[in-house]
């Protein structure tokens, strides 16, 4: 049993700490800087795996909290823990960094650099995961950006520097936004007895005000909307997607791979963490325009799919309609309308653990496409899905780990895009039979142009295009980071209760019954107001 | 009281207590007078005299130091005990906080705590030149004076406590800077931008010399603390209104020393000098300009827009017009600096726009303190200790800004004297090179994100601090919202600028016949040393320091 305060400070500055250690290396040393980092990723996996060795799964919720003053006179408090909704997205995240560590031998050019920046920048997702102090949470939020900057703007295609540029302007709008509503509670939380009549960051505190009610119904609905265009932009719903495909296309592939498999999540996150918990009375308010963005985005996201001849921008837009259902599961929450009481709470549950479920799954399946949109490209130079064919018979194994990947993605029962897609299309017809009618056509549509990605890169009787001498199987580097997503798309699918379930479900009936209460905190009040104004 | 007995008290009591707290002053002027006696017995070729200039500048840094440890209370042990003995503190000299020299300055927490600012930022400053070798043995007795000089006028201005001092150090931190500006001989825009500077500042000076004028004729006295009382009396119950022709004049008094004031600030619409000032200056002139006048003429205004305080309608109406006059300044310069920067193709240029915006969000934190102090008593819970708040945000960015914009400026330098050149264009491709060269180019990244806010950086937590008080304020005054919405707008568009600057540093490919560049590593040690600070206070429980001793000192200022 180790003390969790250096467990927390291991797991999330190891990397960091790795990335100084890396300046020790000689500038030629390429290959043993490599697997340094590599170990130093196996590591922190290690760690992560540490953390859910302590974690009590039964329990909804927030475990092994640590606290530590930081800047006393502002109340900020280097506060860290896990609770069923963080842990699963940590072990995602160290899990992720593992495989893209992996996929870094593709990077020839500057390759110091690059793997400093790739630690520093997994300690910032890793924090962002753990933060419990608000403050903290924007900080390790923000740190991302420095990094993610240079690793598309350096070492990303050809419009690495547009694609750049609006990663860092729509990403820092959605932080400025943030700011402001965390100004909001900061100045806010002293009107509660919760926070002793003090301002807080504390994110637990902050929730147990929102809970109580003592955020008024306008600062809710103001926070919850400036929140929520701050984390729609990182998840990314329609319409603040558009910096998604261009980044994603120009990142190189390990980058791909932890833009969409961790960093989307961290707006899926930041609105079971921060946006709805604050501020129940907001998101009640909001919800049913968040259904109705996230159906949009699942449908949006299938048809601009389905128009695309980039292989890579394909695999992008399908991140913005699989992150449609996040956002959808999250926000199916019915009330009675008289009464202020939610309607069937256990399918609202439902939606938010399929959308936790949703975010793993898309996280192994969308890392796992990148990944084999970079193998192809590392090999013929192109990613032109008219000109793919016949892979199948050229590259059998790479082939068959992609059937294996694209029908998890599809949602393919048995494979983990099934059961994040199911419970959320459950629970949408409970809140509403027509957006839960169009959510199930989203699944439609995504079989469509998965189905015919397929056949038009693998199946045919040869490869056409060019560099076809190029294409040899996958090497032992390429197979493990295959094989291990492929596995895991299949044990996530067979097991999700088992793996992963088990640990979000306390957490989330947790959060329901929480929220349930915020709102009818104010309900009674919001009602007696109009009552008066009528 | 009888002639002989003033004159005793004069030279028993206050002179030496004065003197006391004047010392680091003193060796400031010691130390000019040592660099020009230099070149008069023929020195200048045996002894370096940028030396001399270091251990004056560390000398007074010293005095400083040990005068703010004294008055913060600091327990007399080891060094401290050592260094209070020799600069001879007493209790009744630096120990009390209060006017001295017959009440032309004020020596308080506040006044030293911007003094050991500029203090440190002298030494920096002149280490940097040592590094850049700019000034040459030949130049350095005439640049070195003009900085001490001007260095002398800024710490009188921090301390300002009378309006004839305010426009003595005005005058005593500008005259040395248009000087300076023009320091390079040969060059045409250093003639063009000191020529600017010296018609502008001139014109600026006796536009505020008229509202001195003004204010001082129609209150009496030209003492600051007596300015609240003198107020009352002089508009006698009356409101300020339109037809209240004392209240219009005083409220021309003040705005016309304002505009003197946003001058110094180079705050926009007063900016025109400042771009063309620095392009034509060097780097190292920039920098001091930029970070030194800066806290000198942030000192000035606290002094001068608090003078006004009290517990009055009237009061607090003045408080509120001067706090949103600012406000509106703030929104016009970020914007107005923001927006010019992005098209600037000089890196001096852009960094002077730069600092037009930082100005304006570091005047919108004055905003704010003025704002909620003019709430009426007992409308808002702890008035006084929000308002600290404020004025806590406002140092601790000060500090912060010190580091980060020194930083940047030390970087242009140095990267000027590999590459010869301060077009961003030049910059294409330089991150190669020696290892110190890399991280100088890292260096200027850090200190841009931290000018950007970016988190952890320092700039990030100070801007927060910033933010946090206009959104206190706007619970007084509305506009005060708009002020934030502006300001949190600007520090995302500023990304486009400085981003431009390190996208050619590291994305373009570099000039064809470049050679490899080559740093000292001694110059990469100086960077690092400058730069860790701007990450330091960003990122580490220095944070807590420096928070609780800017709230300590705003404290010390509000509530006596």
């Amino acid at each position: 049993m180790i003390n969790p305060d250096l467990l927390y400070f291991l797991t999330i500055f190891l990397p960091a700490l790795g990335a100084l250690a890396l300046l020790a290396f000689d500038r030629k040393a390429e290959e043993a800087m490599r697997r340094t980092t590599l170990a130093i990723t196996v590591a922190t996996f290690g760690l992560t795996l540490g953390l859910w060795s302590q974690f009590d799964p039964t329990v909804g919720t927030m475990q092994l909290v640590t606290k530590h003053a930081w800047i006393p006179t502002w109340n900020i408090y280097f506060q860290l823990g896990v609770d069923g909704i963080s842990l699963p997205l940590v072990l995602l995240t160290s899990f992720v960094f593992v495989l893209s560590a992996l996929a870094s031998w593709s990077v020839t050019h500057k390759v110091r650099g690059y793997l400093m920046l790739f630690l520093i920048l997994e300690t910032g997702v890793l924090g962002v995961f753990l933060a419990l102090d608000f403050f903290l949470f924007y900080i390790f939020w923000e740190v991302m950006l420095l990094p993610m900057y240079f690793l598309i703007g350096i070492w990303g295609g050809p419009r690495k520097e547009y694609a750049a540029i609006k990663f860092i302007l729509y990403t820092l709008f959605g932080g400025a936004l943030m700011l402001i509503a965390m100004l909001m509670f900061y100045f806010n939380s002293a009107n509660s007895e919760i926070s002793g009549f003090r301002n807080v960051f504390d994110l637990m505190q902050l929730a147990q005000i929102g809970q109580a009610g003592h955020f008024t119904p306008v600062v809710q609905i103001v926070a919850f909307w400036l929140l929520f265009i701050g984390f729609a932009i990182k998840l990314p719903a329609f319409p603040f997607h558009t910096w998604l495909p261009d980044a994603h296309v120009e990142a190189p592939t390990p980058i791909s791979m932890i833009l969409a498999g961790v960093l989307l999540k961290m707006g899926g996150y930041g609105i079971l963490r921060i946006a709805m918990p604050l501020c129940p009375f907001g998101a009640q308010y909001a919800a049913y325009a968040l259904v109705a963005i996230g159906v949009f985005s699942i449908i949006y996201g299938a048809f601009a799919a389905l128009a695309q001849t980039d292989f890579k921008r394909l695999v992008a837009y399908s991140s913005v309609s699989h992150m449609g259902y996040v956002l959808v599961g999250v926000a199916v929450w019915k009330i009675q309308e008289s009464t202020g009481t939610t309607l069937n709470p256990s399918l609202w549950n439902m939606g938010i653990t399929g959308a936790v479920f949703q975010m793993l799954a898309h996280g192994v399946t969308s890392a796992g496409m990148f990944f084999l949109v970079g193998v192809i490209y590392d090999r013929v130079h192109h990613r032109d899905l008219n000109q793919f064919g016949g892979l199948v018979n050229a590259m059998p194994i790479y082939s068959g780990i992609s059937f294996v990947i694209f029908f998890a993605a599809l949602g393919l029962p048995g494979l983990c895009g099934f059961i994040g897609e199911v419970f959320v299309v459950l629970s949408a017809w409970n809140f509403s039979p027509l957006l839960a009618v169009l959510t199930a056509f989203g699944v439609v549509l995504t079989a469509c142009y998965l189905l015919w990605t397929i056949q038009r890169v693998y199946l045919g009787s040869e490869y056409f295009g060019p560099h076809a001498e190029a294409l040899t199987d996958m090497n032992r580097r390429e197979k493990t980071i295959g094989f291990t997503l492929a596995a895991f798309a299949i044990i996530l699918g067979i097991a999700p209760y088992q793996t992963m379930i088990h640990i979000i479900e306390p957490t989330v009936t947790q959060l329901t019954e929480d929220l349930s209460a915020g709102y009818s905190a104010l309900h009674a009040t919001e009602q007696v107001s109009q009552a008066i104004e009528q | 009281m009888s002639v002989p007995e003033i004159l005793n008290q004069l030279i028993r009591h206050d002179l030496p207590r004065s003197l006391e707290i004047f010392a680091p002053e003193l060796v400031l002027c010691g130390t000019v007078i040592a660099l020009l006696l230099a070149r008069m017995i023929g020195g200048t070729r045996k002894l370096p005299l940028h030396a001399v200039a270091l251990v004056g500048a560390m000398t007074v840094f010293l005095g400083v130091f040990t005068q703010f440890m004294y008055l913060k209370g600091a327990s007399a042990e080891g060094i401290l005990e050592a260094l209070f003995q020799t600069w001879k503190m007493s209790p009744t000299g630096t120990g009390t906080p209060g006017a001295y020299f017959t009440g032309l300055l004020t020596h308080d927490l506040f006044g030293v705590f911007l003094r050991l600012g500029l203090s440190m930022f002298l030494v920096l400053i002149v280490a940097l030149t040592i590094l850049s070798g700019v000034p040459d043995q030949e130049d350095s007795q005439d640049f070195y004076t003009l900085i001490f000089g001007a260095t002398l006028g800024m710490m009188l201005a921090v301390g300002a406590n009378h309006l004839l001092m305010v426009f003595l150090a005005i005058e005593m931190m500008s005259l040395p800077s248009y000087m300076m500006i023009a320091f390079q001989k040969g060059l045409r825009q250093a003639s063009e931008g000191a020529l600017k500077y010296v018609i502008y500042g001139a014109g600026a000076a006796a536009v505020m010399l008229y509202g001195i004028s003004l204010v001082a004729g129609l209150l009496g006295t030209a003492e600051l603390p007596h300015f609240a009382s003198r107020v009352l009396l002089v508009l006698d119950g009356a409101g300020l209104s339109q037809n209240n022709a004392t209240a219009v004049t005083l409220l021309l008094g003040i705005l016309l020393i304002l505009a003197g004031l946003a001058f110094k600030l180079a705050l926009v619409p007063f900016h025109f000098w400042c771009p063309d000032a620095f392009e034509g200056a060097l780097a190292e002139v920039g920098a001091f300009l930029s970070v030194a006048s800066k806290i000198a003429s942030f000192g000035l205004l606290i002094r001068f827009v608090l003078a006004f305080q009290g517990a009055n309608s009237v009061l607090s109406e003045i408080t509120l017009v001067t706090g949103l006059s600012l406000g509106v300044l703030g929104i016009i310069s970020t914007t107005y600096g923001n927006l010019a920067a992005y098209v600037q193709t000089n890196i001096k240029r852009l960094l002077a726009y730069s600092a037009i915006a930082q100005a304006g969000y570091t005047v919108m934190a004055v905003s704010a303190l003025l704002v909620l102090m003019s709430a009426p008593a007992g409308s808002l819970p702890d008035v006084s200790l929000k308002a600290g708040q404020c004025l806590e945000s406002l140092l601790y960015y000060l500090v912060v800004y010190l580091f980060m914009n020194l930083a940047a400026f030390a970087c242009v330098t140095i990267l000027r004297n590999e590459i010869f050149s301060e077009q961003i264009d030049d910059y294409r491709g330089i991150f190669g090179g020696n290892a110190a060269l890399k991280f100088v180019c890292i260096c200027l990244t850090l200190s841009f994100f931290s000018l950007i806010g970016l988190p952890p950086l320092a700039g990030a937590f100070g801007k927060f601090m910033i933010f946090s008080s206009v959104y206190t304020a706007g619970s007084v005054h509305w506009f005060l919202w708009v002020v934030l919405a502006f300001g949190v707008l600007n520090s995302v568009i500023s990304v486009f600028y400085y981003i431009r600057v390190l996208k050619v540093i590291f994305f373009s490919e570099p000039l064809p016949q470049q050679k490899r560049l080559k740093v000292p590593a001694i110059v990469g040690v100086y960077i690092g040393m400058i730069t860790l600070p701007v990450i330091l206070l960003g990122a580490s429980p220095l944070m807590a320091d420096l928070s609780a001793t800017a709230h300590s000192v705003a404290l010390s200022l509000l509530l006596p």
